[in-house]
């Protein structure tokens, strides 16, 4: 009896077993030293918890675009990346005009507003058009090639906008009333951070919304779940897939200016990089082709990405932590994807087959 | 000129020919029953009708409108609905949902609420679980909600495949008595069935189909009479 179980038991499941263990050990000792030496102040994880939630939700506008295309198409549009970037990318000369003619100072929610829905008509323009002239002649190949594809098209956006604009950094313009503070709770918050994860939270509850009640929405849905059967019932799944891809890039768009209000860095050729992958993991994160899955699993990165490095690894001696930032978002897809590959709120992924 | 006439046929799965010229009509107002053995071709027939499988050869017309050449989601606009083999509820949708989207072509708001409610009346179970994810109903309300999405369509050809699949006796006769109140409304059914006695004793007329060809055609009654019916079909030594 106890032989026929352990012979069950693989070795990697042992090594899997034991490495998880020794992640749950290193994180807690971790948490144990920085909370006994108390190196922060409440107003400190505060502000990082501030600045997490709003990164969070531009990560969380990102990763549904991912989500709503695997719901529907069981593929991963690698170069979802890049239509963020389009949108954020082409937005910052509109931004600069608006700054040039005083429209950013005189209105600027007006201002924002035009900016987000120019921003999104852009990345959605791109997600349509590479839908139709890269995914949909692939639509019936080996799971493989549209992945390639994909890639092969992140490339191609990059190296356009490369070519067409260089490859310096431009900054979205500073907006006057965007820098001041509020305060939340006792805490001085720069402005622009809850006024972004309010405005990304906003988006998605409007998504949810249109999922859950339009027509259309349901009509995704249907297609998610079987595409025969809804064209049975007169759905015209192209047209569905259209939407998909076009919502995405909208969502995209949006976060696109988001991030250039949010980050003083500004927008270059590369920028779709890190942000589609960080995306991806918090798409990975909810459970992929989950929709409120994708939301809380964007938020939930940005916290882990904004505290985890003083929380964790500061607490473990760890020099500059700061700096790991990106690497503890990296560590945490390879984590969901060893341990719990159907992600927080997801089903198995075999259970979806191909 | 029949409602349905599907005339010589063939459709293939990659290399495999599932169909080798297959004829049939439907008339309008009829019940028309199609029996075979498992894998003979009954529901790569319906699904070469409804437009999710392309023959390769062959036409399909209805009311004359030659249909063959036509994405699956238009034929719902002429006036097709399918009710596949295996229900194809949307599990994740609620009931109500699923019904909806019956009538996704339609756009006569007030009129879809009439028919839902019609729908209700023919099935009440669905009503009680109107909010109920579908992907919880048993098989006989997952065969209801299938049914009445198809009825939401206002279809003027119902195509069935297997609707008495995997239930105990006593809703397979519901099921049937569905479908003889729908016909008898107007609707025409073409019904593919395992359960070939009970189909026969609802249809108009049948066809026997076998390894992708139709191999006997006649009255119901005369079929179920039918030495070769009766012994391959009905269990009858
Ligand atoms: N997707 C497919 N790919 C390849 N061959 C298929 C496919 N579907 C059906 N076939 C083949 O086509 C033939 C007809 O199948 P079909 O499903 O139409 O039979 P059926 O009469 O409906 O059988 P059943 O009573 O078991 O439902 C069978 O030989 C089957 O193996
Ligand atoms: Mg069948």
């Amino acid at each position: 009896m106890l032989r026929r179980t352990l012979s069950r038991v693989s070795w990697v499941d042992v090594f899997l077993r034991i490495f998880q263990l020794v992640a749950a050990v290193v994180i807690l000792i971790g948490l144990y030293k920085t909370f006994t030496t108390a190196r922060y102040s409440s107003e400190q994880w505060a502000t990082l918890a501030f600045a997490g939630l709003a990164q969070g939700s531009i990560y969380a506008l990102i990763a549904l675009g991912y989500t709503l295309v695997y719901g529907i198409l069981l593929m991963i549009n690698f170069a979802h990346g890049e239509i963020y970037m389009t949108g954020a990318f082409s937005t910052v000369f509109l931004a600069m005009y608006f700054n040039r003619i005083g429209f950013l100072q005189s209105s600027p929610v007006l201002a924002i507003i035009v900016l987000i829905l120019f921003s999104a008509a852009v990345s959605t323009s791109i997600a349509v058009l590479l839908e139709r002239i890269a995914y949909r002649p692939l639509r019936n190949a080996p799971r493989l090639i549209p992945l390639i594809t994909a890639i092969g098209a992140s490339f191609a956006l990059q190296y356009t906008f490369r070519g067409l604009f260089g490859s310096q950094f431009r900054a979205y313009p500073d907006i006057a009333v965007l820098k001041g503070t509020w305060n939340i709770l006792g805490f001085d918050v720069p402005l622009v951070q809850p006024v972004v994860f309010l405005a990304a939270v906003l988006l998605m509850v409007a998504l949810y919304w249109f999922v859950e009640r339009t027509k259309t929405g349901k009509a995704m849905r249907a297609v998610s779940e079987d595409k025969a059967v809804a064209r049975l019932m007169g759905i015209d799944i192209d047209r569905i897939i259209v939407s998909t891809f076009a919502l995405g890039g909208a969502l995209a768009g949006a976060a696109g200016v988001f991030n250039g209000l949010f980050r003083p860095q500004g927008v270059f050729f590369l920028m779709g990089f890190f942000p589609g992958i960080k995306a991806f993991t918090a798409a990975v994160l909810g459970g992929i082709g989950n929709i409120p899955g994708a939301m809380m699993g964007g938020l939930l990165l940005g916290l882990i990405e904004a505290l985890g490095p003083n929380l964790i690894l500061e607490g473990l001696g760890i020099p500059a932590a700061n700096q790991l930032k990106d690497a503890i978002a990296f560590l945490v897809l390879v984590l969901i994807l060893i341990f719990r590959p159907q992600g927080i709120f997801g089903e198995r992924l075999a259970e979806k087959k191909a | 000129m029949a409602m349905l006439e599907v005339h010589d046929i063939h459709t293939y799965y990659g290399n495999i020919h599932a169909l080798k010229g297959i004829s049939l009509e439907v008339n309008q107002g009829e019940i028309v029953t199609l029996i075979g053995a498992n894998g003979a071709g009954k529901t790569t027939t319906l699904r070469t009708i409804s437009g999710l499988l392309r023959p390769r050869q062959g036409t399909i017309t209805l009311n004359g409108e030659l249909i063959s050449e036509l994405p699956a989601h238009e034929l719902v606009y002429k006036g097709i609905a399918m009710v596949p083999e295996g229900r194809g509820v949307f599990a994740k949708m609620s009931v109500q949902e699923n019904l909806e989207m019956g009538a996704y072509h339609r756009n006569d708001k007030a009129v879809i609420t009439s028919d839902l409610e019609y729908v209700f009346g023919l099935f009440p179970r669905l009503k009680e679980r109107r909010r109920q994810v579908s992907g919880t109903l048993s098989g006989g309300e997952q065969q209801m909600l299938a049914t009445g999405r198809a009825l939401m369509s206002k279809p003027t050809l119902l195509l069935m495949d297997e609707p008495s699949m995997g239930l105990a006796p006593i809703l397979v006769e519901g099921i049937f008595d569905t479908i003889q109140a729908i016909n008898k409304e107007g609707t025409t059914v073409l019904l593919v069935e395992q359960n070939a006695l009970m189909a026969l004793s609802i249809a108009h007329r049948g066809y026997v189909l076998q390894t992708g060809q139709i191999v006997l055609t006649d009255k119901a009654d005369k079929l179920k009479k039918d030495p070769t019916v009766q012994k391959a079909y009905l269990g009858v030594d």
